[in-house]
């Protein structure tokens, strides 16, 4: 274990070295002064421009200028937002968590609705219900996200009016500001109308959440199915069957275990995908995250912004799928012997 | 980053339960209980200031200047009279130059968590409001850029002589000289009055520039926070010195986005929404109300009478007589304005009804082309403004039905039209032959129509882009503001606008409507034919009882808090 541990923070350091190295070549193809790329002060003056030249070692070498960048992320500085002037640390705080916050819902959604599908239609393989099934997640695939979210806005808000259709909470509500993560702030905040406020907040995250697991759901269902039915076809299970178990013993006790698995792997992999639909999502209901605030950065030019906030997000992406592994690992102890890594 | 990481395990089963008790279904009824007390608004923009003295943009008195503030004065009832506010009573003096207020004296000012108030408001607030706009030595008259738009427009500072404390509950005005509009602009929402006790607590602090920023006032509502570009939460001001806000949270949703604010009101996510789209969609719900006010403003088709042809008032009234107003109303407007018979809309108190109108009439029009000498018609030039504004919401539209409208008697139009900037310089060197404009009062006062739109001294360096000058007319209206006698103030408006008739300097189209949309469930008056809206009747009733009040209420007729 120890040895797949390093191997994963040696990989991990190496590729955020990689894109530290990416982002710091941006500030140099953007257009503008590669130092005000660099802290986002557009409107700085002469001595404030001196400062930020020795800051950033401009007048070195350009390896002494990466050494320097390095530094200023290191110490959680990522410059200044051109468009709002205040220090992207902060707006990334504020912002993260709510992404975090969607995304974690969605990926549940996602295997709480794919991984069982997936199962059914496997052990009905090449029935009808299998075909309905893939049908179904073939379709689901296929939807682009941002069609199924105004749809979902035009059906379930506008229409039926069960559930709001922007933003993370009714603005009624005022909780402050902890850890970020909305359900959590609301179970701390000493607000009398907690429990108001915490179903209003499940209400908001229905929605969107919901429109982000689709693809991602779809995936666990074929990911689930090849799974459940290369376990099906595995000899331990052909010996089950001989000892005389019961078709649901051999599920639950032996199948069941063995397909999630293989599924565990993959679920980092997702991850990744799945962030990047929640961008878009978060676009189309409001949701105050660091995707909106992304595109937004490109809608306003903010180099800086666009610059950190890629690196930021890929670092968060990143962190989940090490997790990933290490969970997948801890489960499995075959993978940790793995010479190649994975 | 390690947020998220941490964050993993705790989340999953918060979020589990957060679905069981979606699922179990005890919210709706309970969150009643604080929406009903709550007001959500979805406005159209950030405030510049939480100041009314500093801007005269809509959206900033929209948001701040009856929730926050109050005025000495107000107008009140269906005519719109002066009525007393932080002023309880006053007295003019026969010359009208010395105006003396009795203040109230059970005025509180907003205790928030960043100031308490020690004392009733008094002559020193009066005083520390008024000073800081007219005396540029005053500690605060620079704070936040010395600009105070709506009182050098009216050159506040000109009129007012100074500002006199007789005692802590009276204050005399000294004027320079007899201006019967002086009493409509200190009703205006921008001559509010802001706490002299907390201007002295920031200037030592040396953070004067909060008093713009954190405002105290003594109004209905106090500020709790506000998030540029996402919300203002106001709480109720509870120890208001009238009866109190029938609503305990009022929260403005900061949407710029038309489609979204349409979105958030259809999704129940706003009671109320300024300016909705798509206004057939919100009529045929039947949980939702469109509501509108003919607002004080007027937009109308000006000629060059400095230029040719329309140097000749026959020409003028031909052209006048040739447009069809009611279909302009129907196209541009889609019939959601009324038609202007005069530049003075019907709602204000001056309102003669025996002003004649030039009703449309293509074969008199040609008829009296032929007479003033040109029974082949001409071709003219139509500068149409580039902008959308309440008074005209498409002026290209509009200019190519007029087009169309002098086709008929022969006069060939060009449509001429520049960015805003280019246009409105390039009119004020009178580079046009006719144009279309508009104008938006600030308080009811007639003369806010007349003066600044016609009048002589507007045609040198104002905004009378018609260039007319016309003695008579000026001196009608300076006879109107030397009285305060009503009758005789009436009926010098009703000889000016004969006079506007006969010589039609410019041609009125229509007063424009102001729209808004809100929740069945949301009572009381909110938007006001001039200045900023108002939520200090506003209430709500239980979401669960059925809409009873589908008739659309007469807003035009709208109390001031």
């Amino acid at each position: 274990m120890l040895t797949f541990t390093l191997r994963r923070i040696s990989l991990f350091i190496f590729t955020m070295l990689v894109l530290t190295l990416l982002s710091f070549s941006l500030s140099f193809l953007f257009p503008g002064d590669t130092v005000i790329n660099h802290s986002g002060q557009i409107n700085a003056t002469a001595s404030e421009l001196v400062q930020l030249n020795k800051a950033y070692q401009m007048d070195k070498s350009i390896v002494d200028q990466y050494g320097a960048y390095l530094t200023h992320i290191l110490n959680g500085d990522f410059g200044q937002s051109m468009a709002s002037q205040s220090p992207i640390r902060n707006e990334i705080i504020e912002l993260l968590p709510a992404t975090i916050e969607l995304s974690l819902v969605a990926l549940l959604i996602a295997m709480v609705v794919g991984i069982p599908l997936g199962f059914i239609a496997a052990i009905n393989h090449n029935k009808a219900s299998d075909n309905v099934i893939l049908s179904l997640a073939m379709l689901g695939y296929s939807i682009p996200v941002f069609w199924l979210g105004l749809l979902a806005i035009l059906v379930f808000s506008i229409g039926l009016g069960w559930l709001p259709s922007a933003g993370q909470i009714s603005l009624l509500f005022e909780i402050e500001f902890v850890t970020g993560i909305q359900f959590i702030d609301i179970l701390l905040s000493d607000s009398p109308y907690k429990w108001q406020a915490f179903s209003n907040a499940s209400a908001h995250i229905i929605l969107p959440a919901c429109v982000i697991a689709l693809a991602p759901a779809t995936i666990f269902i074929r990911l689930s199915r090849a799974a459940m039915i290369e376990v099906l076809a595995a000899s331990y299970i052909r010996a089950a069957r001989a000892k005389g178990l019961s078709f649901q013993q051999i599920i639950f006790r032996h199948a069941i275990r063995n397909a999630l698995i293989k599924i565990i792997r993959h679920v980092g992999l997702q991850f990744a995908n799945l962030v990047t639909i929640a961008m878009v999502t978060e676009v189309i209901f409001s949701w105050p995250g660091i995707g909106r605030w992304l595109i937004e950065s490109i809608y306003q030019r903010d180099y800086t912004a666009i610059q950190s906030g890629l690196l930021v997000l890929s670092c968060f992406i990143f962190i989940i799928h090490i997790l990933t592994d290490f969970i997948y690992a801890a489960l499995n102890p075959l993978a940790r012997g793995n010479q190649h890594g994975s | 980053m390690a947020v998220s990481t941490m964050s993993f395990k705790p989340t999953l089963p918060l979020l589990i339960s957060a679905f069981v008790s979606l699922l179990t279904g005890c919210n709706e009824a309970n969150k009643l209980s604080l929406s009903e007390r709550s007001i959500i608004y979805c406005s159209e923009g950030s405030p510049e200031t939480f100041n009314p003295q500093l801007s005269t943009s809509g959206t900033t008195t929209d948001a701040i200047a009856k929730q926050l503030y109050n005025s000495l004065i107000v107008y009140k009832g269906q005519n719109n009279t002066l009525g007393p506010s932080l002023a309880k009573d006053w007295h003019v003096t026969r010359d009208g130059k010395k105006i003396t207020f009795y203040l109230r004296q059970d005025v509180r000012f907003h205790q928030t968590n960043y100031f308490t108030p020690t004392r009733l408001f008094n002559a020193d607030d009066v005083l520390f409001s008024f000073n800081r706009i007219l005396d540029k030595s005053h500690a605060f008259h620079h704070v936040s850029g010395g600009q105070y738009p709506f009182f050098q427009s009216i050159k506040f500072d000109e009129l007012v002589d100074k500002v006199e404390k007789i005692n802590d509950f009276t204050v005399r005005f000294i004027l320079t000289r007899n201006d019967s509009s002086f009493l409509a602009n200190l009703a205006t929402d921008y001559a509010s009055i802001l706490s002299a006790e907390y201007g002295e607590k920031l200037f030592i602090e040396n953070t004067p520039h909060k008093i713009d920023i954190l405002p105290i006032g003594t109004g209905p509502f106090k500020l709790k926070d506000y998030r540029v570009g996402s919300l203002i939460r106001f709480y109720r001001h509870d120890l208001y010195w009238q009866e109190k806000a029938k609503i305990e949270q009022l929260v403005f949703d900061i949407s710029p986005s038309k489609t979204s604010r349409l979105t958030k009101l259809l999704a129940k996510e706003c009671d109320v929404s300024s300016y909705p789209i798509a206004h057939e969609k919100i009529a045929e719900r039947s949980d939702l109300l469109l509501e509108s006010i003919t607002s004080l403003n007027v937009g109308y088709f000006g000629f060059n009478t400095k230029k040719q042809p329309f140097d000749n008032k026959l020409v003028r009234q031909a052209i006048s007589l040739a447009i069809n107003k009611q279909a302009i109303i129907d196209t541009v407007y889609r019939s959601q304005a009324a038609r202007a018979k005069s530049i003075l809309p019907e709602t204000s108190w001056a309102y003669d009804s025996n002003t004649p109108e030039m009703a449309y009439d293509p074969v008199r029009a040609k008829s009296l082309l032929a007479v003033a000498g040109y029974p082949q018609g001409f071709t003219m030039d139509l500068w149409a403004m580039p902008v959308q504004r309440a008074y005209n919401p498409n002026a290209v539209t509009m200019a190519k039905l007029i087009q169309a409208d002098l086709k008929k008697i022969g006069v060939k139009v060009k449509i001429v039209s520049y960015e805003w900037s280019t246009f409105l310089r390039r009119l004020s060197l009178g580079e046009h032959q006719s144009f279309l404009l508009g104008w938006n009062a600030d308080n009811p006062e007639p003369d806010n129509f007349f003066t600044p739109m016609l009048s002589c001294s507007a045609s040198e360096n104002g905004n009378n882009r018609t260039f007319w000058c016309n003695k008579e007319f000026d001196q009608l209206l300076q006879k109107a503001l030397k009285t305060t006698n009503m009758s005789k103030r009436k009926s010098y408006y009703a000889q000016a606008m004969a006079i506007i008739s006969e010589e039609v300097p410019l041609l009125p189209i229509a007063h424009s409507k102001r729209f808004q949309a809100r929740g069945t469930d949301v009572e009381g008056d909110i938007l006001s034919t001039f200045g900023g809206i108002s939520f200090y009747q506003a209430s709500k009733t239980k979401l669960t009882s059925e809409p009873h009040n589908l008739a659309k209420p007469d807003k035009s007729k709208k109390v001031s808090n």
